[in-house]
Formats: C-alpha cells, structure tokens, sequence
C-alpha cells in the first residue's frame, strides 16, 4: 500500500448498483419514447453484389408501415476511415450488408414488411482472405481502395499515425542474432466481444436540423462530434447515452446503426428504435481483426532481441471503422512489449467481404502480440530461455523510448513491472510448474498439465483530452459534469471518489450528472483504460480548482490566506488551528455556487502491463483443452475501487480474451461468406460451472500520474493471456501448437492423431 | 382470477389465428397472470397476441423493462424470471401459456410493504456482483429461485443453477461470493 486515503483504494458501492440490482436501471432498448415506431434491416443473402432492381412497394402498403428506405432514398453520409461506407449502397459487401430500412408501428410489422420488398442481385465474386484480397485479380470492394488495402492514415491520432516499426538497421540486427527463427502465425478466429445486450440506437427528430439520439456507448461525446461530421456539419445532434450493457470496445462502431436510425426517422417523422437481434449481433457486427504475420526474429542466446522483421497484415473484413488506429496503438504496444534495437514491420489493413473487424478491448496490441509472440517464442526454445525472463528483461523499462500512435518518439517515466512479474511468478509457482519448452508439468495418464505466460503493456493510459466541471453547492455536496457512460468498469463511481478525496467529503455527497454531453464539457471517453489517469486527471483538477475558489472566498472570513486552509466533512479550517473553521455553506452563503474547470492534455509516457500466467491440463486421448488457473499480475500504481478492479482483470476470460485461444471462434464459411455460428449455442462461451481458478497480484507502487498515483488497467487484461494459452498447450503435449483456438482437432492433429 | 379448467390456448398451441378460429376456439378471451404479487387481465387479441413471449408482455405491455432481452433465443439467462417459484426464461415462454401463474420479475424482488432489498440483491450491491449489469437481473432472479428451493447450496450447486447465464464481463466470482455471503446470512 502506497499511501493510505479516507476514500481511494476502498471498496464503496457503484452509485448504480441499486438501479441494477432491482432492474431500474435503463439500458438502450428499455427506452421507449412516445410515437416511438421499430426499425428493422434487410439483409443481404450475398457476400458481394450489385443490387439491380429494389422494389419496396408491397413494403410501404403493408399497414402500419411508416417508411422504408432503399441507398436512393437516403443522404450520402459516410462513415470509417477515410469516410467511405454508405448507410446503404448500390452494393452489397458481406451476408448481412444492409439492403434496405423498414420503420413500422411494431416490429412483427417491420419483419413482415422485410419480406415484402423485392430485390434482384447480381452476385459478384467474393474474396475472404486477407493476402487472396490483395492480389491483382481479387474481387475489388471500394473502387477508391486498389487491391482491398485502406490508406494507411489515423487522421484522429495525427499527421504521422504509426503504421510500421521502423527502427535501427534490422539487416545488421539478424547478423548479430545467434537464433532466427522466422514463419507465419495467425490470429484469424475472429472472435465476437459478444456484450450481453445486443447494440441499438434510437433517433428522433426535434426540428430540421436537430436530431436527438439515444446511444449504448463508450464515449457520448465523442460519439455526438463525430455523428456532426458525418452528418455533414449541418445537423445539430444531441445525445443520450444509456447505461451500457457491454461493449468492450465495440459498441464505438455503432455508426453505422445509428445512422440507419437517424434517417428511418426523419422519412417516418417519428422516434424510431433500431436494436439488433442476437442473431445479428453476432453475424453483422463487430469481431476482433483477423491478425497474420509472416515475420523473422533474430534473438542472442541470453534473450537480448536483435531484430524483428516482416509484414503485418490486418483483415478488417468490409469496412475499417478505425483499424488504423489499431495498427497505431498495436504497433506501439508491441515495442513496450519486446525490447528490440532493429525493427522492419510493416503493416497492412484489407478489406475483404465479410463482417467488420473493429474495435474491440486490446485495440491492435492484442491482435499484434498473438501472432508475434508466437515466433518469439520458437526463438526462446531454441536459446532454451525461461519465457518468465526473456518478458521480464525485455519488457519496457524506465527511461527507454518507444514509437507511440502518433508516430512520436516517447520516453518512459513508467515503474519497473519486473517486481509486478516476479510476484506473479511467485503466486503461479512457475518456478515449480516450468519444466522447459514442449515439456509437461505432469502426466495423469492421457491428462497432461503445461504452463504460459504472456504479456502486453498500453500507453493509451493517457490517450486524448478531457475536460471535467465540479459545482461545489453550500449544502456541502458537488455535481461533477463530465460525460462518461457506466459500460461496467464502475468508472462513473470511481471518478466521484476522487474528487470526494480531494475535496473529503463522502463519496455519496458527490454527484455525476446523467450522461448528456449537450451539459458537459470535452471528453473523449472511457476507452483505452484512460478513465484512471487521463479521465481522473481532469475530475483532481477540476476538484482542486473548485477547493482552491472555495478557499479565496472563506480566507477573509477566517483571517487566514487561502493556502493556510484545509477541508474535511463541508467544514473549513485553518490547518495549524483547526478551532478557527466555518462551514461551506457560511463560506458560501446560499445563493453562491463555485464552479471547478480541469483539462488533461494527451501524455503517452506512462503505460500499464499485466503478465498473465496459465495452466491448462490437455487430453491426449480426446484432444480437449481445461483451463484449470490464471494468474494476471499487475502494478497500477494505486488501487482506486477494489471489487471494480478484481472485475475487470477476472474479464481476462471473456469478452474475445483468453479463452479465443481455448475454443471462442466466430466459424465461417468460405463456401458461402456466412457465420456458422450466428446464436449463442453454436458460439461457445464458458459458463459459471467451468470456471478457472483466478488470481490477481495487484502491485501498488506510486506513478508519476496525478495525485493518487494511479493508471488504468482494464483493457489490455483480455491480451496477454491467448498466446499464453497456446504456450501452455503446446508445452503439456510436446509439440508446438500455435493456431487459435486450441480445439481438440489442432490438438490431435498436432499430436499426429488425425489428419489436420 | 379464476382458474380455468382447460386452458384454450395450450390446445391452441402453434396452431394460426385462422386455424384456431376454425377449431373454435375464440379470437379474443382473456387471460390472468398475477405479475408480482399484482393480479393483470389480458385479453389475447387485443392486449397480447398469441405470439408474444412473456419477456415481451412484461417489458412492452406491462412496461417492466428489469426482465433483459439478450438472445431471445434461450440460450443467455438475462430474461429469467420466476413462475410458481421456478425460473423460467420468459423469451421461451408465451404469454399465454402462463394463465392463472404467478410471476415475480426483479421488480418484485425487494419487499413490496417497505420495500426492502432482498438479501441477495443487498449482497450483490456489497459485493459489486455486476460490472455492466445487463444479466444481473436474471442471474439475481435464478439465485433466488435456487435459494427459495434449497436454503443452503453448495458452491457447485450454485454454478450449475447459474450455468445458463451468460455474463461477459466475468462477474461471475463476485456473484458466487455474493450469493454465498446471502446464504450465510439467513
């Protein structure tokens, strides 16, 4: 324990626990405005084609039909990067693409009136994976991008977003190598986040040009400026942010929904609600990128890597929402990862005709290590090296420098994680457990046990602006304006306890204002596992600018000077006499308010980590694969929630995390474009009774932050653990198994026992 | 309400509007749920249709929005609710097939007099059992279903009951210690 504090590293309720807990709280499709009418999509059967004729005529006489929309009757607004997908188009680019928008009184009307419209399609040749995509002869997606390849440009994250690692001389890299180890690894099971709630929107018209929007989201504000761009600068919008139900980053690609919302109701001239099924949740929404390298490795026999070399491609299926940001971000997180001299990787994002890939929690750095992991670890076999000691060595230290998104050259001011590492290995007893590469644990008759460990660093710690307000009223309460959804980091609740810590007061006598960026002030949102450092920035300053106003106000009435003052519990006083103190509200007086302003400017030195160690006990004979413990080890500096922080690193498991390595996978079918697995029997996912052990090594050992010391951990938990997984199942059968997930036919297949 | 001998409605079952008339039975009757604790007269028709699942009538008709949608397919545990002190998931049930029942929603799980919490919702509060929140009704109402049959489960007995929940976030070890920590307070 770093420092101790009335409030911060406490446990204390989620203000929302109570709406949660008894069903009050109000997710995006409990929503229901009056004339609200229900919008449905109809979806394309054809991976790719033209649409030759629509005819919506029998639709729109349906009763009780109030519009529907074909790519004639809709404005030509587009969305990604560069902007380039139409709400709806002339063509048609994977099973599912939207063909046309219904709007009806009820949804039974709107799934009747789908099967009404008539369409006549000419069906194009389709191409699905990532390197056939950029042949010359390959099925072209956007006439605007030759070869399927998006420009390699992140507008959002500057002039010079990093989409390679170049640096050093990696030719001269290799020559010095004593290992190479070179090859090609995917991470293309394209796993869905999957949140429970399915995405929606719901849009309503309050005059011309006012559009009022309900979301699920990571970031309303955000969200709001960029629906005002795409809207051609012409529409105010406003928005509602709702409480979301699981995003893991996705539910920021929700544009495309929204959108088709905003024009159902402008052509019905009501409030019109679009939410997904769960059936289109999981075929037409976002999934992880699909990842593949063909890299080369050089490696010292003491670990020290010399160089690392290839060619990144991404698959961003039919359209990039921001996967060059992604690239930004992974490449970045790959240099905090693996400390290298000599870099030539170079990247590539394609589209092709499936789903999108998008943002999803690991935001590139996940997609990144899975693939380069694994050629790091065929060189570590061969020097013999404990993988616990090459991360340990390698892993960014205090004062090294490294290429972050924005294609700067940043150097660290971060804490030494080797101590979070160690203590990890010390509760996972590695040590014990490791008994050298492709070797068992132990054998039990065909149940064999193998270990892994994987790790991954963000310095998106502190991505991006926020701006916060905090309103001291003289009842001895704040209002803090900022504008944060609650997408289950409890980061709304935390935020309030910081600034109660500043200004002592109780957490309860803090209050957030419901989410409306129209009240607040900048914030780009609680994404990246900014909401700590960045976010929390903001709200200390914001809370001390309020303190500091209160102070000048009171230091005539105490005869002190502002700086002499102190607060606790709505009562000012001077610190060395603590008899001489009036409360705020005589302070104050009742007809006064102070109003606190605090800005958190981008700073890309500081970075998080979590190592994640596995166990896993693999059946020779049947193939399957347990995970039977974890251990993430971590140093955040300082803990602010306790049972918030536990959540998030137990979500390692979930939300497209560990278990894309054990058996999460989004099937598709290449004969046809579809997703196999398109309900949730078909796409697994691990229940209550199959629970692994979890445990957490929470180090605490200040940052250079803000006041508390702390940074944000909760995104990157979900990274290091799949290739720790593929580690770990390769070492308990004794042989390499580097394909996701470690399905039972990989294992027998690697283990000679089928044909693979 | 009264309860009927032979419930219409169950011959009718998956049998068309059309068809039913044909065979008789008539297009509009009504039915009766008690919806916690509170006695709701529907009539089939006009008020709910022989299509619609209870998870729609609750949320859509009857406006208690607690009871989530999240697969509509039976497969997540978000719409569970309880009937004749069972869980059920309401997205497979149709609404007229729960004539004469009673149901108890996350509406009415707290005490309806002084509206106390139940012990399990006040635990999953103590423990913060949710990160997003969306399954915690339903994972609150199968605890409870599984409480009210077996006052003190073993901890694998309470994963097998909750094994039909999704939860992505991974909530799922607080639940397990706020569902133990109510069991130990009765």
């Amino acid at each position: 324990m770093s420092q101790e504090y009335r409030f911060i590293g406490k446990a204390t309720p989620r203000k929302d626990a109570a709406d949660i807990t008894t069903g009050r709280a109000k997710f995006i499709n409990d929503i229901k405005l009056p004339n609200m009418l229900y919008g449905k999509v109809l979806r394309s059967p054809y991976p790719h084609a033209n649409i030759k004729s629509i005819d919506t005529s029998k639709a729109k006489k349906l009763p009780g039909v109030k519009a529907v929309l074909t790519y004639r009757d809709v404005p030509d607004w587009k969305m990604g990067n560069p902007p380039h997908l139409r709400i709806l188009d002339s063509r048609v680019r994977f099973v599912g693409d939207a063909v046309a928008l219904v709007a009806a009184e009820t949804e039974e009307i709107a799934s009747e009136a789908l099967e009404l419209i008539d369409v006549d399609y000419e069906p194009l040749p389709a191409v699905y994976d990532v390197e056939e995509a950029t042949k010359p002869d390959a099925p072209q997606l956007y006439t605007e991008f030759p070869d399927n390849v998006l420009p390699p440009k992140a507008p959002w994250f500057g002039p010079n977003a990093l989409q390679n690692i170049i640096i050093g001389d990696a030719d001269k890299g290799f020559k010095e190598a004593d290992i190479i180890s070179k090859g090609t690894y995917a991470y293309e099971n394209i796993p869905n986040p999957l949140p429970p709630e399915p995405p929606g929107a719901i849009a309503e018209w309050e005059g011309p040009d006012t559009v009022h929007v309900w979301l699920s989201s990571q970031g309303p504000y955000f969200d709001r400026l960029t629906l005002y761009y795409t809207l051609g600068r012409k529409v105010d919008v406003k928005v509602t942010a709702c409480q979301c139900g699981g995003s893991y980053g996705s539910k920021g690609t929700s544009f495309p929904i929204i959108l088709q919302a905003i024009v159902l109701a402008k052509a019905a001239g009501s409030p019109v609600k679009l939410c997904l099924t769960k059936e289109e949740h999981l075929s037409t929404f976002t999934l992880r990128l699909g990842s593949r390298i063909h890299g080369r490795v050089g490696m010292k026999k003491n670990g020290t890597v010399t160089a690392i070399a290839g060619e990144w491609l991404v698959n961003t299926g039919y359209y990039s929402a921001i996967t060059q940001g992604q690239v930004a971000v992974g490449c970045g997180e790959a240099q905090l990862m693996v400390r290298c001299k000599n870099w030539d990787l170079k990247s590539k994002v394609v589209c092709t005709n499936r789903t999108s890939s998008g943002w999803v929690r690991g935001f590139g750095g996940q997609e990144l290590i899975c693939v380069l992991i694994p050629l790091l670890t065929a060189a570590m076999e061969k020097a013999e090296i404990d993988p616990v000691e090459f991360f340990k060595k390698n892993f960014i230290k205090p004062g090294e420098g490294y290429y972050w998104r924005d294609g700067n050259w940043w150097v660290s001011r971060v804490v030494d994680f080797s101590r979070a590492m160690e203590k990890g290995a010390e509760t996972f007893g590695w040590k014990r457990k490791w008994r050298g590469w492709l070797k068992p644990t132990t054998i039990n008759g065909s149940k064999r046990t193998g270990v892994g460990v994987g790790v991954l660093g963000n310095a998106d710690v502190g991505e991006d602006i926020s701006e916060a307000y905090l309103r001291l009223d003289p009842n001895h309460t704040a209002m803090l304006y900022l504008s944060i959804c609650e997408q289950g980091t409890g980061q709304r609740s935390s935020l309030c306890k910081m600034a109660a810590e500043v200004l002592q007061i109780p957490p309860e006598r803090i209050s957030i204002i419901p989410n409306d960026p129209s009240l607040s002030p900048y914030e780009f949102g609680s994404v990246g596992s900014r909401g700590t450092y960045a976010i929390g920035s903001a709200v200390i300053k914001a809370a001390e600018d309020a303190k500091q106003k209160l102070f000048e106000i009171a230091a005539p009435k105490l005869q002190a000077s502002p700086e002499a003052l102190e607060t606790k519990d709505g009562i000012i006083y001077v610190k060395d006499r603590p008899d001489k103190s009036i409360p705020w509200r005589a302070a104050m007086g009742v007809t006064r308010t102070i109003l606190g302003y605090g800005r958190f400017e981008p700073d890309f030195s500081l970075c998080n980590c979590v190592m994640t160690f596995v166990e896993v006990e693999v059946d020779v004979e049947t193939g399957k694969v347990e995970l039977l413990n974890v251990v993430n080890a971590t140093d955040v500096g300082q803990i602010i929630d306790p049972p918030s922080l536990e959540n998030q690193l137990n979500g390692c498991i979930g939300s497209a995390g560990i278990d894309s390595a054990v058996f999460e996978e989004s099937l598709f079918d290449k004969a046809n474009g579809r997703i196999l697995t398109a309900n949730m029997i078909d796409y697994k996912w691990r229940t209550f009774a199959e629970l692994p052990e979890i445990r957490n090594v929470i180090l605490e050992t200040p940052f250079p932050s803000h006041r508390f010391g702390a940074v944000g951990v909760g995104e990157i938990v979900t990274a290091p653990g799949p290739s720790a997984v593929l580690m770990a199942v390769s070492n308990a059968i004794g042989k390499r198994l580097y394909s996701y997930p470690a399905t039972p036919d990989k294992v027998l297949s690697a283990l000679g026992k089928i044909k693979g | 309400m009264k309860k009927k001998k032979t419930n219409p409605v169950e011959q009718g079952k998956g049998v068309s509007k059309r068809a039913a008339a044909d065979s008789g039975i008539p297009d509009r009757y009504n039915i009766g749920i008690t919806v916690n604790g509170e006695p709701r007269e529907f009539m089939v028709g006009k008020d709910v249709s022989p299509w619609h699942t209870l998870a729609h009538t609750l949320r859509e008709t009857l406006g208690l929005t607690g009871t989530k949608i999240g697969c509509d397919d039976g497969a997540c545990g978000a719409c569970t609710v309880i009937m004749e002190g069972k869980p059920i998931l309401s997205c497979m049930t149709l609404t007229v097939e729960c004539d004469g029942k009673s149901i108890t929603t996350i509406e009415g799980l707290a005490d309806p007099k002084t509206g106390a919490l139940d012990p399990l919702q006040q635990a999953f509060i103590d423990h913060t059992a949710f990160q997003c929140g969306f399954c915690t009704p339903g994972i609150l109402m199968g605890a409870k279903a599984l409480l009210n049959e077996n006052s003190s489960p073993s901890e694998q007995e309470i994963k097998e009951v909750l094994a039909g929940h999704y939860c992505r976030c991974i909530s799922h070890y607080h639940v397990l210690e706020a569902v133990t920590a109510a069991i130990r307070k009765k």
